[in-house]
């Protein structure tokens, strides 16, 4: 029988501080079925979002030991238990109470951005042909979950705060989607590059690190995003990108 | 009267996952004004999980289907007590709403010659399954969502509604409280779209998630509507055993629909030794016609791994029960052997079935490219729900509409895989236009104040009491005893057990205690919440004690034959005027000829 003490985040609306419990560690068990646990034994009112525990619906995003991570896919014996086990609400958001953030920001700004604009069906039955090949790309961008670890770990939006022109690491894979979607007929790349602030971007790969869904979204969605944008603007560090690997200008995302 | 925010919509949909979301587009579109509540963010409701993907015969992969194959499948899937005319439905405008769906930006896996593809699924006759690797649902979702962003509809996220509210006969409204803050709000509409899904955590071993409790159901019984066929519970067979935290959670039926049979710990495939006699002559008898039959030869029958849920459940229950089961009383599911079959398996499996990969890999440490899995039956979907009309999907309470997973009739004794997704976009749009339609055509309706000081008074009472008991405490002795006493296989018995201890399990609920503040306090909405699975436990438990045969989902071991008496009807719980809960029979009406003659033409 292992035990494990984990220090939870409790408290509302941005102040708070830690608290300390001790629980019993059974095989295959997740963060969230410790905190779980500690809500069901010692603090019946630890507030904590969930839904799916698979890994499916991105509800239950904290930071675990520091990290930013999905708490029902993170397993108790990937943690070193001789240690507390540091479990708090995402750092980027308003906070609300205990693990939970207020992240209704991002429903915002997904709001902003130009919706879904098919062609013209070409099929005699009203629809559309499209290859394989040619929707492989922007599945893996559909795969996303939603749980906005990488906002959470974008700097952009963690330390310097620029919710206000800055659309953040999900929404740039939102955009690329649609850009790439090989029905999609309109133009985001002028709001990409002025309110929806692709340039603040400095290709740190840091969201591409904890997607959970394993999205490359730095060199498949930001890097093609802002190679399209630098064919009808300009961008400092595309250049620099562009130099960085020897003059090599295309990205599949061109083509 | 109690201080609350106030907000006035024409038409009030309650849940956004599949129907919801696609009865508020279609509302929207009627030019209403169109409020969604839900208890989540958005787009993290049930229906992303769904896996498999969405049943509808457009026919891409077999020139052979169409709506009536898919009909016939459907009914014959529940056992013929379906509401026929749901099902026709169905069956002819899920190809319509499926292309509706890539019109809106979902982009489905492809044939050869750029059409949406179709996997095969158990119980359906052809390939018929759009989907997207095994994360459907997802696509599904997220597609809804984005759309819906932009139709003008009133999102309310993470509010629980906990009473409708009625004007005579009629619904007027609901009160619901917001997690966050624990704030009350009342809403007013003229028409209310129920779209809360199922029931799942009323059972111990589950897929479902803590949003399951049965809200929609509880909700509509109280406000008089009828609950319909609530002793037909889906156990799918596959879900993950072990490790204990994640008993319950499911691996989709795509791991067989690509080739994985279930073998016991002697390797058997034990699901050869029982095939029943009504899909005999569509079932492989040997083990290498099976494998073409999932690798799309037109000319092979499917293996006994995808007969419907109900009997794969209860054959990996008995191989468990007779001592053959795996070591975490399971049995094994085995994709790796394709290695056999094909070069590449590893990575075929992958590309196929991510997800799985995925889950198993995280949750469990196996690599199911090389490893068998352990599975055994888990509750996964409720057939029964809100009787609906089959048209418009309103209930017997006038003004009030349910969809999707809640609402009963479509799937009869037992679902097939995929018609769910279909289910929600066929009868989503249906309630959210007729919904509109009824809102457009008749005035508000009026909400007494008297009716909402009693509501909040309810709610708030758990913080009132003290000394009571934790609500888990009672919620863990329910899911216990509906998984023991009321699961795959029934006795009456043990059934009225089940009935006694639900009675003892009521006034417990409504003494529990909940500590803390109303601010997003888990303690306080699984109080709530009780109430509600009480009372789906209570109609599940008195359905099945009536029905006295055995069909689809609903397995009794003292009635293990299908009798043809209890062919003719629906089981119906409504609460009498005394506060007690009854069931009645009602009579199925009967099939017209056009689709008695499908029937005897395509089974
Ligand atoms: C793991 C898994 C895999 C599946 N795979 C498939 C598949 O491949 N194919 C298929 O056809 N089916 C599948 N199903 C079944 C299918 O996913 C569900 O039946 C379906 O998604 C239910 O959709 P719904 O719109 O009725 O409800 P849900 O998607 O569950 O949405 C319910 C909504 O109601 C809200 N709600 C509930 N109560 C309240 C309340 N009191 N107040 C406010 N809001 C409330 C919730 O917050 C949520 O938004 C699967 C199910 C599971 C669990
Ligand atoms: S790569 Fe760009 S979007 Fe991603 S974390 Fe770094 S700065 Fe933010
Ligand atoms: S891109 Fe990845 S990390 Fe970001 S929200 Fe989507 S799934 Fe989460
Ligand atoms: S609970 Fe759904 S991703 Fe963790």
């Amino acid at each position: 029988m292992t035990q494990a003490t984990f220090r939870v985040w409790r408290g509302e609306r941005g102040s708070g501080s830690f608290s300390e419990y001790r629980t019993e560690i059974t095989e295959g068990m997740v963060v969230l079925d410790a905190i779980h646990q500690i809500q069901a034994e010692q603090a019946g009112d630890l507030a904590v979002r969930w839904n799916c525990k698979a890994g499916k619906c991105g509800s239950c995003s904290a930071e675990v030991n520091g990290m930013p991570r999905l708490m029902c896919m993170t397993r108790m014996n990937q943690l070193d238990l001789s240690e507390p086990i540091t479990v708090e609400p995402m750092r980027a958001f308003p906070h609300v109470r205990d693990l939970v953030t207020d992240v209704s920001w991002n429903f915002e700004v997904k709001k902003q951005i130009r919706k879904f604009t098919p062609r013209t069906p070409e099929a005699a039955d009203g629809s559309w042909r499209m290859q394989q090949v040619d929707v492989d790309r922007v599945q893996e961008f559909r795969k996303c979950i939603e749980c906005f670890l990488c906002q959470d770990v974008c700097h952009v939006l963690r330390d310097h705060n620029r919710h206000g022109e800055f659309i953040g690491p999900r929404f740039f894979v939102y955009a690329a989607a649609l850009e790439m979607h090989p029905l999609d007929t309109a133009n985001r790349l002028p709001a990409l590059k002025n309110a929806h602030g692709l340039g603040y971007c400095n290709i740190t790969k840091c969201c591409t690190r904890v997607c959970p869904e394993g999205i490359t979204i730095t060199d498949n969605a930001i890097i093609p995003l802002k190679e399209r944008v630098v064919d009808e603007f300009y961008d400092p560090i595309v250049r620099l990108v562009r130099l960085f690997r020897g003059g090599k200008t295309t990205s599949p995302g061109t083509t | 009267m109690a201080e609350m925010e106030r907000v006035d919509h024409d038409v009030l949909v309650i849940g956004a996952g599949g129907a919801g979301l696609r009865a508020a587009i279609a509302a929207a579109q009627e030019g209403v004004r169109v409020g969604l509540v839900t208890k989540s963010l958005l787009g993290k409701a049930h229906t992303v999980m769904a896996e498999g993907g969405i049943a509808a015969a457009m026919a891409h992969v077999d020139e052979r289907d169409g709506w009536r194959v898919h009909f016939a499948d459907t009914m014959r899937g529940g056992q013929y007590v379906n509401n026929w005319r749901m099902a026709e439905l169905h069956a002819k405008e899920a190809p319509d709403r499926v292309r509706e769906l890539e019109a809106w930006g979902a982009l489905f896996d492809r044939t050869s010659d750029g059409r949406i593809l179709q996997r095969n699924f158990g119980g359906h006759k052809f390939p018929r399954l759009a989907h997207v690797g095994d994360r459907t649902g997802l696509e599904m979702i997220r597609t809804l969502q984005d759309h819906g962003i932009h139709a003008g509809i009133d999102v309310h996220m993470e509010h629980t509604i906990v009473t409708l509210l009625t004007d005579g006969e009629r619904v007027s409204g609901a009160l619901a409280y917001d997690r966050e803050r624990g704030r009350f709000k009342c809403f007013r509409a003229r028409s209310i779209v129920l779209a809360t899904g199922g029931i799942g955590r009323a059972f111990r071993i589950t897929s479902n998630s803590w949003e399951y409790t049965g809200d929609g159901h509880a909700l509509a019984y109280r406000a008089g509507a009828a609950l319909q066929d609530m002793e037909f519970v889906q156990f799918h067979p596959t879900g993950m055993v072990w490790p204990p935290s994640v008993r319950g959670i499911l691996v989709t039926e795509g791991v067989r629909g690509e080739g994985g049979v279930l073998r016991n710990s002697k390797g058997e495939r034990f699901m050869f030794a029982d095939i029943p006699e009504n899909y005999r002559s569509q079932t492989a008898d040997n083990e290498d016609e099976g494998w073409r039959y999932t690798q799309g030869d037109k000319t092979a029958r499917r293996p006994p791994e995808l007969l419907t849920r109900d009997h794969v459940a209860r054959c990996i229950l008995k191989e468990v029960r007779e001592g053959r089961g795996s070591p975490h009383g399971g049995v094994f599911l085995d994709i790796a052997w394709i290695k056999a079959r094909m070069p590449n398996s590893a990575e075929h499996i992958r590309k196929k079935l991510p997800s799985m990969y995925h889950q198993f890999k995280q949750l469990a440490d196996i690599d199911i490219t090389t490893t068998p899995m352990e599975v055994g039956p888990t509750t996964h979907y409720i057939m029964g729900g809100i009787r609906v009309d089959g048209d418009s999907q309103m209930a017997t309470v006038p003004g009030l509409f349910a969809a999707g997973e809640c609402a009963a009739g479509l799937h009869g004794a037992n679902r097939l895989g995929g018609n769910s997704l279909s289910d929600l976009l066929v009868f989503g749009k249906r309630a959210g236009e007729y919904a509109a339609r009824f809102a457009r055509s008749n005035g508000a309706a009026k909400i007494a104040d008297a009716d909402i000081d009693s509501a909040v008074a309810a709610a708030l009472e758990p913080f009132q009491r003290s000394g009571g008991e934790s609500p888990y405490q009672i919620q863990h002795e329910l899911q216990d005893s509906m998984q023991e006493l009321v699961g795959i296989v029934r006795r009456e018995e043990e059934m009225q057990r089940a009935l006694t201890r639900i009675a003892e399990l009521r006034p417990r609920a409504q003494d529990v205690h909940v500590s803390g503040n109303r601010e997003y306090n888990p303690g306080w909405h699984t109080a709530l919440d009780l109430n509600n699975l009480l009372t789906v436990s209570e109609a599940i438990t008195r359905s099945a004690i009536e029905r006295k045969e055995s069909r689809g989902g609903h397995f009794r071991d003292d009635f293990p034959a299908k009798d043809a008496a209890f062919a003719g009807f629906n089981l119906v719980c409504r609460r009498g005027t005394d506060g007690a809960m009854k069931v009645e029979r009602i009579a199925i009406p009967p099939l017209p000829d056009h689709l008695k003659a499908v029937i005897a033409e395509e089974t």
